[in-house]
């Protein structure tokens, strides 16, 4: 009964101290727990120290009023709050449909190597930098036209929309029984009713799902708004003009020198924070019920 | 050995194993023919073809944009260290070091702990208490990059820059990579946001890939008599391949993070060894310089520096999911 150790088994080499060995699985084992303790401690931390410092400046008027000069009182971020709807707005009636319609056909039609390849390369888009978005987003959209718009921002933040919706549209429409399927066919459906009518409704849940948190994540991009976007002092809802964000207000914000900026920044945050986390908790405990 | 995980086929109808491999094969037979369909299948097609074309188009678009600098410096824009817009005189040498040790340093903090909340997750923790868990790791990626930033200037630099620099520095100052300014923007700075905000994808794929490995390996060791630690290094063993895509996934990540990184490394484009001092990244000067590039090729400069993060993105991602996908077989893919 030899156990001694080799070098096929590295693991296993000859450490006969029971009680040794047992004292290092419990350190080892505790050290792990340690380690999601510090994350999510960090978390707390942070959404703490959000909470404490935003409620701060946050009011109502703070919610309603456009931006004033340093100094003036009633300074709020009303019109960044619009902005950030309406650029979600542009990326989702971009991206959404986009989204979708490649995940059906990934689920639907992709024979297997195409579909590899389309689906490996839709993958590497999600992998791309925003900041490499917002370059590209500058030199289709703002370059040609001229001058910064809403619009080229919705178009890059539905750039990074669109393959999070097509890989969670394909996730989902793969858990719908092809007994469903093979039922409206026998109906008498042709195909595109049977995925558009059965089948993709049957997953709509599911796509709705990814569909907030797709629109959870590019409500917290900045980066490829900074030259697309840009910023703008008073409301607008033109989207051929530049447009306020939240995202893009916390920063301007957070690196200017005055010290009552930097408290808006801080309730900015709040609401930005508050928003994206309302999403995610909300969507990913729908999902844990259905689960 | 791998190769024995399959899937489970959530398609299969009750008789047993149907005479299609595939939901796309099996539509594809169904199929009947209709102009309507037709449509349908080529509009979903050029849809997917569209997204995928994205990837295309961007590579082509920088380097169209990108042709002025490239014709000026050549290969020399890669090495040079100079980046001085007035002189006209670009180089990508200062960000490229930025980006990269700070997204080392990320790593270095961030894999340990990354690896070990994935063993306690899918080795340790009882389900009801793993759900959770994972569930609050993954609300830190939710968080935006800019709030990283707010938090990196206004709590963590000034902690950093009042309680650990300092000591470190007097304790280990003989060594040239902790000497320089502590003033808490910088390397070091940077290095720790990016390793909280790669913290949740680090984990989400190693507990992928360590829920791929087959129990019998986990049964095989204890049946040895191994203690729990000893079966994890087993399967840590199995899941080697995997989790080295996982680190490399979130080097991905580190490497193209922008807003966190501008607000908390001191934007100072030379090559330093010292790490508590500023440095600049390639998505940081792009961010920065972006829209008060005034001459053309100091556009085409920027661009080209986008063109470079975007070529070494690309790499790392192609690398991650090949070696992900040896471990998973595809079953983690989706992770993104």
């Amino acid at each position: 009964m030899a156990v001694s150790g080799s070098a096929e088994f590295p693991v296993l080499t000859a450490d006969f101290n029971l009680r040794r060995r047992k004292l290092k699985s419990r350190v080892m084992t505790g050290l792990t727990m340690a380690c999601a303790v510090l994350l999510i401690g960090i978390l707390l931390a942070i959404l703490l120290y959000i909470s404490a410092t935003g409620i701060r400046q946050l009011s109502l008027g703070f919610l309603v009023n456009n931006p004033k000069p340093v100094g003036e009182s009633g300074s709020g971020i009303a019109n960044a709050i619009v902005g950030t709807f309406i650029l979600i707005a542009i990326a989702t009636v971009i991206g959404l449909p986009v989204g979708i319609m490649a995940g059906i056909y990934l689920s639907e039609f992709a024979s297997s190597k195409f579909g590899r390849v389309v689906r490996f390369l839709i993958d590497t888009l999600t992998g791309v930098p925003s900041i490499v978005v917002g370059v590209f987003a500058w030199t289709v959209i703002v370059h040609p036209m001229g001058h910064f718009s809403a619009l080229a921002g919705g178009v890059g933040l539905a750039i990074i929309m669109m393959p999070i919706v097509a890989r969670t549209t394909e996730e989902m429409i793969k858990l719908v029984p092809h007994s469903l399927r093979e039922a409206s066919l026998a109906l008498g459906a042709p195909v595109w009713r049977m995925s558009l009518g059965v089948v993709l409704r049957t997953a709509a849940a599911g796509v709705a799902t990814g569909a907030m948190l797709a629109i959870a994540r590019i409500a917290g991009e900045t980066a490829p708004l900074l030259f697309t976007a840009l910023s703008y002092n008073y409301m607008s809802t033109d989207i051929n003009q530049p447009i306020a964000s939240l995202t893009y207000q916390i920063y301007y914000y957070a690196g200017s020198p005055y010290e009552e900026w930097h408290s808006m920044a801080w309730a900015a945050t709040l609401v930005l924070v508050g928003m994206i986390l309302v999403i995610n908790v909300a969507v990913l405990s729908v999902v844990r019920r259905r689960a | 050995m791998a190769s024995s995980i399959t899937p489970p086929n959530t398609y299969e109808p009750a008789g047993g194993p149907g005479p299609f491999p595939s939901v796309g094969a099996r539509t594809r037979a169904l199929f009947p023919s209709g102009f309507g369909d037709w449509v349908f299948k080529y509009s979903t097609l050029l849809f997917a073809i569209g997204i995928a074309g994205l990837v295309v188009a961007i590579i082509v678009s920088m380097a169209q944009n990108s042709t002025l600098s490239v014709a000026k410096f050549g290969w020399s824009f890669l090495t040079n260290t100079t980046w001085d817009p007035v002189h006209e005189q670009f180089g990508a040498a200062a960000f490229t070091y930025g980006t990269v040790v700070s997204s080392v340093l990320a790593l270095l903090f961030a894999v340990p702990v990354s690896l070990g909340i994935a063993v306690f997750l899918v080795e340790q923790a009882p389900r009801r208490l793993s759900y959770p868990v994972s569930f609050l790791i993954q609300l830190l990626a939710a968080i935006p990059s800019v709030v990283y930033g707010m938090w990196g200037i206004f709590v963590l630099a000034p902690l950093l820059r009042t309680y650990v620099y300092p000591p470190i520095q007097s304790a280990l100052g003989f060594l040239p990579i902790f000497q320089g300014p502590t003033n808490g923007l910088g390397l070091m700075t940077a290095g720790l946001i990016l390793a909280v905000m790669i913290v949740p994808i680090v984990t989400a794929v190693s507990t992928d890939v360590l829920r791929a490995v087959p129990d019998t390996q986990r049964e095989a060791a204890f049946a040895m008599g191994a203690t729990k630690w000893e079966t994890t290094q087993v399967v840590l063993g199995a899941a080697r391949s995997g989790i080295s895509g996982a680190v490399i996934l979130g080097l991905g990540r580190a490497i193209g993070e922008t807003m966190a990184v501008t607000m908390v490394i001191g934007n100072r484009p030379e090559i330093s060894e010292h790490l508590f001092g500023p440095s600049y990244t390639i998505s940081a000067a792009i961010a920065n310089e972006f829209t008060e590039a005034t001459s053309e090729l100091y556009r085409h400069s920027l661009v080209e520096l986008g063109l470079i993060l975007f070529i070494i993105t690309f790499v790392i991602n192609v690398l991650a999911r090949l070696l992900v996908w040896t471990v998973t077989r595809g079953q983690g893919s989706a992770r993104a």
